[in-house]
């Protein structure tokens, strides 16, 4: 029973909202190839190369993983901005993985831009494994870039009156 | 399971007798997949939620209902799939991601709104149009986003929609094209999301309530089913009348004018070849066996000029479907399918495939892709409405 006791305080707790609200942080998804960007991410953590920490990092192995359905789905659950990296042209570990992540990310930008997001929040970068001070610039750019914009649509901390009221459901059948 | 019993009673499971007829119509079973439809309806009636959700067998469907019409104690498989899903997606079951989900995230995020689409880029000059209020709204469906997400295959949904638009335009109509206008939901729905297909219905019936639309005249299929069937709990006193496009022009054939000289003389790819080009037409399975529509496309080919229309050897009820109707599935069946139906569209002897779905066209070009097989079964494919404009040309 020691957590039933527990929680009515922490809702009460939670509910009472700050006078003045902290100023906004984006929330970013980061993309990275195994071999070069996440590599470069490592490098501009070990050599602690300052940068701001909004984001999260999602590695695969190939910027050329990188399908629209990933960032979308980014979108779709409230990252406010997605930053696709890979190994520049030529370095690919899988030779021409980064060219398929090109096409697949110009495809990726015009649904976007069909659905009235800002072009602002999406955005290809190319980044080696010795680039830590790139990574940290390109990140402290992106993360500006992305506040400047404001919360995505699809932010939940914007998203309070989308819901529909709570009704019934219709029913299909007569 | 109360809502395995009522999917049951709604559906008509409980009078299945096991013939396993629907199994054995089923076109992914035929081409050698494991799925059982049979299998799907006797868990139901034992009440084996587990098995059913567990099982992850249910997206395969292609909902295309040819089993509904050949059971003999009348069960609505198509139905029973779809709240199967449903019940499916409350346990946190969804598709096997074809294309990675993104559309499925599309859908969601329209249904979520917030933002501006821009989805009338390609309206051109020539098209006249309302953006808010009229008499007769074009439903546009999402053949924008296809064309944007498919251009590997050089999909061209968006000329069907512009012909449709158009030719209303001869016929003295200017249209309510709304840049509001969201997914009609059919996809979500029929993945099992029915919280997102009711946000998106809600929009929608508002949407055209406001525009005072007494008619909705649409291009695609499925957006046709949807609104047809089910939108209807969602709307108002007045719902508009709605139609498919080629219904709408089947209507109005004696006001088309037909330039025989150009219809005739054209050959598909505008290479100028004489002689009348012959077609064939795939039956959309929301169009033909969901709505019963098998006579306006046709009623439409057969007046074009120059113009010989070829039956597949499976057609109207029976035709096989394109399979990959909401974006559920995608795998070496329904690739097979595919393959198949174009095969047999080929043996027709036909230079065109016609269809009257945008989807119909994204998943044949898909397959026509093939790299081994591109030769044997491309084909080119238009929309009815394309060669319908085609035909009229300037008068
Ligand atoms: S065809 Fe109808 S009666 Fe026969 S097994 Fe299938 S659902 Fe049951
Ligand atoms: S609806 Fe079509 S794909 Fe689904 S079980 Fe029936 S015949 Fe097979
Ligand atoms: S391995 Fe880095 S882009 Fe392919």
């Amino acid at each position: 029973m020691t957590t039933g006791a527990k929680r009515p305080k922490r809702q009460t707790a939670k509910r009472t909202p700050p006078k003045a609200p902290p100023p906004w942080d984006p929330s970013i998804v980061v993309f990275a190839c195994n071999w070069c960007s996440y590599a470069g991410a490592d490098t501009a953590g070990v050599s602690r190369i300052q940068h701001q920490p909004h984001f999260r990092m999602i590695r695969v192995m190939c910027s050329g993983r990188i399908q629209p359905g990933f960032v979308l789905r980014a979108f779709e659950k409230g990252a406010d901005g997605v930053l696709v990296s890979g190994c520049h042209f030529g370095d690919c570990h899988y030779i021409f993985g980064n060219e398929r992540a090109v096409e697949q990310f110009e495809k990726t930008k015009e649904v976007v831009k069909l659905l009235g997001l800002e072009e602002g929040r999406l955005r290809l970068e190319w980044i080696s494994a010795a680039e830590g001070v790139r990574f940290a610039q390109v990140i402290n750019e992106f993360t500006d870039q992305v506040r400047t914009l404001g919360p995505s649509p699809w932010n939940g901390k914007r998203q309070q009156s989308v819901g529909r009221a709570a009704g019934q459901r219709p029913t299909t059948e007569s | 399971m109360p809502e395995l019993a009522e999917a049951a009673k709604k559906t008509k499971a409980w009078a299945c007798y096991d013939c396993g007829k629907c199994t054995a119509t089923c076109p992914i079973a035929r081409v050698g997949g494991s799925y059982s439809p049979r299998r799907h309806v006797l868990a139901t009636n034992l009440g084996q939620q587990r098995e059913i959700v567990e099982n992850n067998t249910l997206f395969t469907c292609l909902t295309c209902s040819l089993c509904d019409r050949r059971c003999p104690a009348q069960v609505t498989y198509t139905e029973l799939v779809r709240d199967l899903r449903e019940l499916s997606h409350g346990h946190g079951v969804e598709p096997e991601c074809p294309h990675g989900g993104a559309l499925q995230s599309v859908m969601r995020m329209m249904a979520k709104g917030g933002t501006q689409q821009n989805r009338m880029g390609w309206l051109s000059q020539d098209l006249k149009t309302e953006s808010a209020k009229g008499q007769v709204f074009y439903w546009t469906g999402c053949t924008m986003y296809y064309d944007a997400f498919f251009p590997e295959f050089q999909v061209k949904t968006l000329e069907g929609t512009r012909s449709a638009v158009r030719l209303m335009n001869k016929l003295g109509i200017n249209p309510v094209v709304s840049p509001d206008e969201r997914c009609c939901g059919h996809d979500l729905l029929w993945n099992g999301d029915r919280k997102s297909f009711e946000l998106l219905a809600e929009h929608n019936v508002k949407l055209v309530a406001n525009s005072g639309a007494e008619l909705l005249v649409t291009s695609c299929a499925e957006c046709l089913r949807t609104w047809k069937v089910d939108y209807e709990p969602f709307f108002g006193a007045k719902p508009p009348r709605i139609v498919h496009v080629t219904e709408y022009l089947a209507e109005h054939l004696p006001d088309l004018k037909f330039d025989t000289d150009r219809a005739a003389g054209t050959g598909p790819d505008g290479d100028g070849s004489r002689g009348p080009v012959r077609v064939t037409y795939q039956d959309p399975c929301r169009l033909g066996r969901h709505l019963g529509i098998y006579f306006a496309p046709r009623q439409l080919l057969e007046a074009l000029p120059g113009v010989e229309l070829s039956e597949m050897r499976r057609s109207e009820a029976a035709a096989i479907c394109c399979a990959g109707g909401t974006w559920s599935n995608c795998d070496r069946f329904a690739k097979q399918i595919q393959v198949e139906r174009l095969r047999e569209a080929r043996a027709t002897g036909a230079q065109v495939l016609v269809t009257a779905c945008p989807k119909c066209q994204v998943h044949f070009r898909c397959a026509m892709k093939d790299p081994n097989l591109g030769g044997e079964i491309e084909i080119e494919m238009r929309d009815v409405v394309e060669l319908v404009d085609q035909a009229v040309g300037q008068k």
